[in-house]
């Protein structure tokens, strides 16, 4: 099952060689417009349009891609209609993550939902593997429903951090090994307890 | 001549602030102002990168997050705001060829703002109020983390960058509408018609419907009309910030009297949707379409040739205008109390068309320069090719955080800041406003010699190197999970934030190298003299030849 791990190792590719190419178009550009063997070009106004409707194509194409191949996107859009297996209500309050317990044990495969609370300021709420990089988050604003629908492909130890600033009290909230997901066929190898960061 | 005299008297003679009009002394007071509060914005930038690269004992939490919470102000208030309302102050009257309406709002602008600017910096500075500049419901209010009293020296700083921003706003709108003395009066209608980039439309309608141009010449310049379009955002966005502050205040005010006040009578999540459709209104709206007035004008002014497909520019710019007003969720895809349908339609899709329209400001820009060639490889022309790369970079990375399923594992990282508006407002807009400041020298100092072509060269490559590198350090480590507003006390991420450290002191050396080029180049009496009253009494722009 697709993860953040490859969705951003994919977006570093593409936009690594997106910037490349960039940088290039006006290296280019910028030897072109002062040679003084060029001569003055005039564009026609079709490939004017052409490009516009290629940038209208890539903007568009971008949301398409992402919806089917992400596999999150589907799930946030229906999670008001899914049964989740499993729900775990979280409350924030004065800077601090209150948990139903101190350990969560989550199954591989299985809807869970987070549902959070915060009865004061507007936090986020982030899970993240032993190496620091994100799995998911989502804000947790007060007076609102924050409820963040996932479901675990691989097994892992995975820490909670707010993700939103909620002051200087909160720069560090911040807690170890608090989802431990099991019952996969694949283990998380960036999140594996005891692995150094 | 020694590098001493140089330094006082400037290079060749330096600047003769006797000769300058007043309306060449406001734009260079104001512009002044806007490169020192660059060169502490960038300063309060190091100290952060140096905090991230190893943590500094001088700077705990509290303090952190309030130079946190100043350092976009100073950065776009105090610097990016002045630069650019300093530039069209000169610039509106310039193409619109009649003189500035008032010279002595123009003055009024660029005071509010300075002082505002300082008064919320010292907010953060003395009392270390730091709710950020996003200013999220109820954090600015609370006041169990915060001093009510550093509340209010910020909030009344923003309230008054925002009466300066309005005194801009009535003094450009007025400049484009009123009828100077002896001429003869001006119809307000074929103004607002072009000001508002209507005929650009209305000609392409005409020719696809077979019938002669409704405009064969414009009755506003081009760039005037992207600087029209663009201060209804200012002033759209002026708006929104000056009634969060009103109500921030408020809740100060009733703290410093003892009454207190619940700060659940206010719907965060409301608010949040309120708060960002005016402030984006700044990122999506009116620097996308100055910037891309900018461009139009130095494209022309380089080129000394008409824009390419002027009217698809024209209609181009109003559907900016109208993209930028539904834009703003792309902001609230991580809330999952927003509607589903609104982050689709307005996070997604709308935002998406930002890529379009200013994909064609890039595209007319560069075909005009194109059309010209050979060119000479001057100043300005570099840093406006430097600025459109920026934007290239940082555009496509906005759009890619606009989307549902990136957003989750983006949002709040570096990536945001980083290869976003970080590569978008140092390489984009102000190696632009670089740009617009080279080409205008000559006009603003009455031809005063730069001090040194070296130093421009230096000062364009440290900060292009610099603010590309930056980001993409930044945005590699969000790759990793770096947030934007977390402390990593454990070297987490150390490699990247060193980098990220390296690039940003080629940044501030580049200020650094700029300040003395410029200093040198006018000398500290020139300097001064800017800052005193013109001689000259006159309401020309420039002194009569």
């Amino acid at each position: 099952m697709t993860d953040s791990v490859d969705v951003l190792n994919m977006l570093k590719l593409v936009y690594t060689l997106y910037t490349l190419a960039v940088i290039s178009l006006i290296g280019w550009f910028s030897l072109g417009v002062v040679n003084p063997e060029g001569k003055p070009n005039i564009v026609k106004s079709s490939i004017f349009y052409g490009y516009v409707g290629a940038l209208i194509t890539v903007g568009v194409a971008i949301h398409i891609l992402t919806f089917n191949k992400i596999p999150w996107v589907e799930i946030d859009f229906k999670r008001s209609s899914i049964t989740p297996a499993q729900v775990v209500n979280v409350t924030i309050e004065d800077h601090k993550f209150i948990l139903p317990s101190p350990k969560i044990d989550i199954k591989c495969n299985e809807f869970v939902l987070f549902n959070v609370v915060s009865n004061d300021l507007t936090y986020g709420f982030g899970i993240f593997r032993q190496n620091s990089s994100m799995v998911t988050q989502m804000q947790v604003v007060p007076g609102s429903k924050n409820d963040l629908m996932w479901k675990f492909g691989k097994n892992g130890v995975y820490d909670l951090r707010s993700t939103e600033y909620s002051g200087p009290k909160g720069a560090h909230m911040f807690v170890k090994d608090v989802f431990e997901v099991s019952g996969c066929s694949e283990d998380d190898k960036h999140s594996q307890k005891g692995e150094v960061k | 001549m020694s590098f001493l005299k140089t330094l006082i008297h400037g290079h060749e003679g330096g600047l003769k602030t006797d000769g300058l009009t007043p309306t060449q002394k406001v734009t260079l007071r104001a512009v002044i102002i806007g490169v020192l509060y660059y060169g502490l914005s960038a300063l309060e930038g190091m100290m952060m990168r140096a905090h991230a690269i190893s943590p500094l004992p001088m700077l705990d939490d509290a303090h952190y997050f309030s130079v946190l919470t100043v350092h976009p102000i100073v950065g776009i208030f105090g610097s990016t705001y002045l630069i650019v309302f300093g530039a069209f102050t000169f610039l509106v009257p310039y193409l619109m060829k009649k003189p500035l309406y008032s010279i002595k709002l123009a003055n009024a602008t660029w005071i509010l703002i300075a002082v505002g600017t300082l008064s919320s910096w010292l907010g953060g500075f003395l009392f270390h109020y730091a709710p950020l500049y996003t200013l999220y419901w109820p954090l600015p209010v609370d006041f169990k983390q915060f001093d009510a009293v550093g509340g209010l020296v910020f909030i009344s700083g923003i309230a008054l960058i925002m009466l300066g921003t309005l005194g801009f706003i009535y003094n450009i709108f007025a400049t484009v509408f009123y009828t100077e003395d002896g001429h003869e009066k001006r119809a307000i209608k074929p103004l607002l018609i072009s000001a508002l980039g209507i005929d650009g439309m209305l000609n392409i309608l005409y020719k696809l419907t077979g019938r002669e141009p409704y405009a064969k010449e414009p009755a506003v310049a081009l760039p005037v009309v992207a600087i029209f379009r663009g201060t209804i955002d200012t002033f759209l966005d002026a708006l929104v910030i000056l009634t969060c502050g009103i109500l921030i205040l408020v809740y100060i005010v009733g703290d410093l009297s003892g009454v207190s006040m619940s700060y659940s009578a206010v719907n965060a999540l409301l608010y949040k949707n309120f708060f960002w459709w005016g402030l984006d209104l700044i990122a999506d709206g009116l620097v996308l379409i100055y910037i891309a007035g900018s461009w139009y004008l130095l494209a022309m002014l380089i080129t000394g040739k008409k824009l390419f497909m002027q009217n698809i520019a024209r209609a181009a710019l109003l559907l900016e205008l109208i993209v930028s007003w539904a834009v703003w969720s792309h902001h609230l895809l991580a809330d999952q109390g927003q509607y589903n349908m609104m982050k689709l339609v307005s996070g997604e899709m709308v935002t998406a068309f930002e890529l379009v329209t200013q994909g064609i400001a890039i595209f007319i820009t560069l075909v005009t320069l194109w059309s010209a060639r050979p060119l000479k490889m001057t100043n300005e022309l570099k840093f406006l090719l430097a600025g459109i790369l920026g934007f290239m970079l940082a555009v496509p990375a906005g759009i890619i955080q606009a989307d549902m399923g990136l957003n989750r594992i983006l949002h709040n990282t570096q990536w945001v800041a980083g290869p976003h508006f970080h590569v978008a407002i140092l390489v984009g807009l102000t190696m632009t406003l670089y740009s617009a400041i080279y080409i205008l020298w000559p006009t603003l100092t009455n031809e005063v010699k730069l001090y040194s072509q070296k130093l421009a060269n230096y000062h364009f490559w440290a900060h292009l190197i610099g603010g590309i590198g930056m980001g993409a350090f930044m945005g590699m480590a969000a790759m990793d999970g770096a947030l934007r507003r977390t402390l990593y006390m454990n070297g987490e991420f150390q490699t990247y934030m060193i980098l990220a450290g390296i690039c940003g002191l080629l940044l501030l050396s580049a200020w650094v190298v700029f300040l003395v080029n410029v200093l040198m180049s006018i000398g500290l009496q020139g300097l001064l003299g800017i800052f005193s009253k013109s001689k000259l009494q006159t309401k020309d722009l420039i002194p009569e030849a």
